[in-house]
């Protein structure tokens, strides 16, 4: 029970999915601004900010749902963490695991988005409802495809179980190679699911202010801004575990220094995507979903379904 | 489909200056849009009436940032055909150069700003970091990065050495290899290209009809460009293309701002090499003849006219300014038509506007123009504010008198 | 020929090079000699034709006489627009700008600064 508890909440839990989201926000940034040949900003830069804004003053609108706009951040913060404690990171065998976690594990990770939506849909102001409205309309064009593309190396693992996803390639060392399509497209779409450019279309500043977040300030900004950050290494732990599973026998030392690489390497192939792009508009993002990436996603799905033939004879 | 009509400005962060664009959509799609100026009018105009000429120019020079050169060479050019007076030709030189320098600057910042209304923050921090060259340059050539006061009337306040013209031109062979990778950027890269291609559309006829001017009427394939079709300073004397464009989008202006660089660097090297010798400046008298004059330059946002009415004494009669944004802001509700809310933003940063030199103040009643002078204009704002708004600046006054200390 | 993240190799590229900004407070931007920046009075040389008050089109210059033929100046560098017209107008180079840049102040007293004439020289004063 104690051990659960601390699992929870201390390591891997809560306070280290802070701190990794503090580090994650923070390498973010500052490659972010180093390919844009600026200096980019102090190593503590993160905590700063989070410690001006939970000092600021909370503004709930009158036209707003008080309920429901101080909420959304605390359930975004929860879901979001819950859903790490079933991702393998280092070995193949995650904290908690059963059959069909990744099911769970991808519907929490909605969840976040969902928050979203209801967060600006409550704040009621113009720019947050439109956003709210973007958040969905892009939630719709990502999720199938995200779910098509985890599910196929599931498929060939033959488990519904991320710890049972892990344990099959470490048996099969080099069959994550197949899923390398996978991998690109989940790449892409978690571009959407932490709404960065070229997907940050639902809290685009120049357009619609802050978009669902417009009306957000102090504490409840700050959590929304934690829950984002938690999401980044979540969401990259996740196609981590998915995508990369290699190296996973050495041991918990060499383990954990393999899955932060790995991490890293994911956060700055995101950093380089949305370095390089314009923001698309909301209906060129659903057209690119469905014309290019789900497709790809299909296309990942098929050739898994073929292999899996193939290698069980 | 609800309609709901969504308020742009006058605080928005796709806005840099004051202006409120009311704009009613369904979905994202926008059904009208109407646009309303004047949170940002300075009163420039009277200001001039008050002033001498040579304060005159400092204060027209400050009606833009970006075009000041523009401005102070429109004005100066209207004293000096009221006082008949021959400018030297390396002064219309020095003007033509420093005149293509702040278009070279003015055409790079548009590009970062174009960039990030559209969440291409890289391309906005790659172009303005190749913009210090030519900030830096103006620096050193007029003794300031904006705002440059190399006119005064007569001449230039300013000659060029040798050594400068030498740095002059390494420079521009840099913003040269930087633009044309600029050019490569902006017709490969798709997701730049999808935000600006079909967005904003305005046809040849709508952009004469609505006296679009400079590269937003380009990008409309109107060839109108004042530098060509009524030369001043020297461009009567180099050669140059007038750069247009026939995708009448904001993809058109993107290019026709982005080959007219190219252009530039061309005038720059040209009026560098052929810099005639000489003095730069003729005396000028500082009691203006009575007269008037108006004058036309192709700022980088396209065509200012200046118009100044002298009556013999150092003081102008009247000075009226039509800045470039006020013959484009017409366009910019016919080229939002059928268009998506999210590309707004782009398609008012398109036409590079700049509404505080737009803003403009004129009191007609029946029909009849009532003149008014400074100190009634003031007393007309005080009492009008306490009448609408209760607003006492009395009160306001004196706080901030104690809050200054006393001037 | 659309090639998407055509950006990509000049981004990566760039990401191992030093940044292209100044580390401002730490490092200062130096300016070219003729720099407008803040204006210095030399009462010496001043015959007080008080041109540059005429011209002056921010009113931010006060020539004062204080003697037989010697005059002090007084700035006003919050309305100062750094235009450097006085410079150009002064008939005797009693006045030049410098390539001071830094003059922010946090009190409006301080941008107030009176050239006062000494027989042994120049004294500035910043006090009104």
């Amino acid at each position: 029970m104690a051990q659960s508890l601390f699992n929870i909440i201390v390591f891997p839990g809560f306070l280290f999915l802070c701190l990794a989201g503090v580090c994650a926000e923070y390498f973010d940034r500052i490659f972010h601004a180093r390919m844009q040949n600026r200096k980019g900003p102090p190593w503590f830069q993160p905590v700063a900010d989070f410690i001006k804004l939970s000092a600021k003053e909370d503004i709930i609108p009158e036209e707003a749902d008080s309920f429901m706009f101080r909420a959304m951040p605390v359930v975004a913060v929860a879901a979001t963490v819950t859903s790490f404690l079933y991702i393998p990171l280092w070995g193949s065998q995650a904290l908690f695991s059963f059959e069909g976690d990744v099911i769970v594990v991808l519907y929490l990770l909605t969840i976040p988005t969902m928050t979203f939506f209801l967060a600006g849909w409550y704040s009621t102001s113009l720019y947050a409802s439109v956003g709210a409205v973007r958040t969905i309309t892009q939630l719709f064009a990502y999720e199938v495809p995200l779910f098509m593309a985890v599910l196929a190396p599931a498929l060939l693992a033959d488990s519904w179980s991320l710890s049972g996803i892990a344990a099959y390639y470490r048996a099969h060392p080099l069959y994550w190679v197949f899923n390398l399509p996978g991998l690109a497209v989940s790449l892409v779409i978690l571009l959407g699911k932490l709404e960065k450019v070229p997907f940050d279309i639902p809290e685009a500043e120049t357009e619609i202010v802050g978009g669902v977040f417009t009306e957000y300030a102090g504490r409840y900004l700050a959590f929304f801004r934690m829950t984002i950050d938690i999401e980044m290494v979540v969401a990259s732990s996740l196609v981590a575990a998915v995508f990369l599973p290699f190296g996973l026998g050495f041991g918990s030392v060499v383990g954990f220094i393999l899955y932060l690489l790995k991490v890293t390497a994911v956060i700055a192939a995101i950093c380089l995507l949305r370095t390089i792009f314009a923001r698309l508009r909301i209906d060129q993002m659903v057209d690119f979903c469905w014309k290019y990436i789900a497709p790809a996603a299909l296309l990942q799905l098929l050739v898994n379904i073929v292999l899996k033939g193939v290698l069980s004879q | 489909m609800s309609r709901v009509t969504i308020p742009l400005g006058p605080q928005h962060p796709a806005l840099k200056e004051p202006a409120n664009f009311s704009i009613t959509v369904a979905g994202e799609k926008i059904l009208s849009t109407s646009s309303r100026l004047g949170y940002n009018h300075r009163g420039m105009e009277k200001a001039c009436e008050e002033r001498t000429y040579i304060q005159d120019m400092y204060l027209l020079e400050r009606i833009c940032g970006i075009c000041s050169h523009s401005h102070s060479t429109a004005f100066v050019q209207t004293v000096e055909e009221i006082a008949g007076l021959d400018v030297p030709r390396r002064a219309l030189y020095i003007r033509t150069l420093i005149g293509e320098l702040e278009r070279i600057h003015s055409h790079l910042l548009w590009l970062g700003v174009a960039g990030h209304e559209i969440g291409f923050d890289t391309l906005l921090m790659y172009s303005w970091r190749d913009r210090e060259v030519v900030m830096d340059l103006l620096a050193l050539l007029c003794g300031n990065r904006v705002n440059y006061g190399i006119n005064t009337i007569g001449g230039v306040r300013r000659d060029i050495t040798a050594e400068q013209i030498a740095g002059a031109l390494r420079d521009m062979d840099i913003l040269e290899e930087r633009t044309r990778y600029y050019i490569d950027i902006a017709t490969s890269e798709p997701s730049f290209i999808a935000r600006l291609a079909g967005v904003g559309y305005i046809s040849r006829e709508d952009a004469v009809r609505l006296q679009a001017v400079g590269p937003t009427g380009r990008g409309s394939n109107v060839a109108i460009d004042i530098r060509a079709t009524d030369p001043y300073a020297a461009y009567g004397e180099v050669d140059f293309k007038v750069i247009t464009d026939s995708h009448c989008d904001v993809y058109g202006r993107a290019v026709v701002r982005l080959l007219e660089l190219m252009e530039s660097y061309r005038i720059v090297r040209q009026v560098l090499k052929e810099m005639p010798d000489g003095p730069v400046t003729v005396k000028a008298p500082r009691k203006i003849p009575a007269g008037e004059a108006v004058s036309r330059v192709e700022a980088p946002r396209g065509e200012d006219v200046h118009y100044v009415k002298g009556n013999g004494s150092d003081k102008p009669e009247r000075v009226r300014v039509r800045a470039s944004t006020m013959a484009n802001i017409q366009a910019v509700n016919k080229m939002m038509e059928n268009n998506n809310l999210a590309d707004v933003p782009i398609i008012i940063a398109a036409i590079d506007p700049c509404f505080s030199c737009t803003d403009r103040c004129v009191r007609v009643i029946g029909g009849k123009r009532e003149d008014l002078g400074w100190r009634d204009l003031r007393r007309h704002g005080i009492s009008w504010y306490r009448k609408h708004w209760g607003i006492d600046f009395g009160e306001l006054n004196r706080k901030l008198h104690s809050l200054r200390g006393e001037r | 020929m659309k090639i998407p993240g055509k950006m990509a190799k000049e981004v990566l590229r760039h990401s191992l090079k030093p940044p292209a900004t100044l580390n401002y407070p730490y490092v200062k931007p130096e300016m070219p000699d003729n720099f407008r920046g803040k204006i210095v009075f030399d009462p010496v040389r001043c015959i007080g034709c008080r041109m540059c008050v005429k011209d002056c089109p921010a009113l931010a210059i006060e020539i004062a006489a204080v003697g037989d033929k010697k005059f002090e100046a007084r700035f006003y560098l919050d309305r100062c627009i750094y235009c450097a017209q006085c410079v150009d107008s002064c008939p005797k180079d009693a006045l030049l700008n410098t390539k001071e840049y830094e003059l922010a102040q946090i009190d409006r007293q301080n941008h107030r600064i009176t050239f006062h004439a000494h027989a042994d020289g120049v004294v500035v004063d910043p006090a009104p």
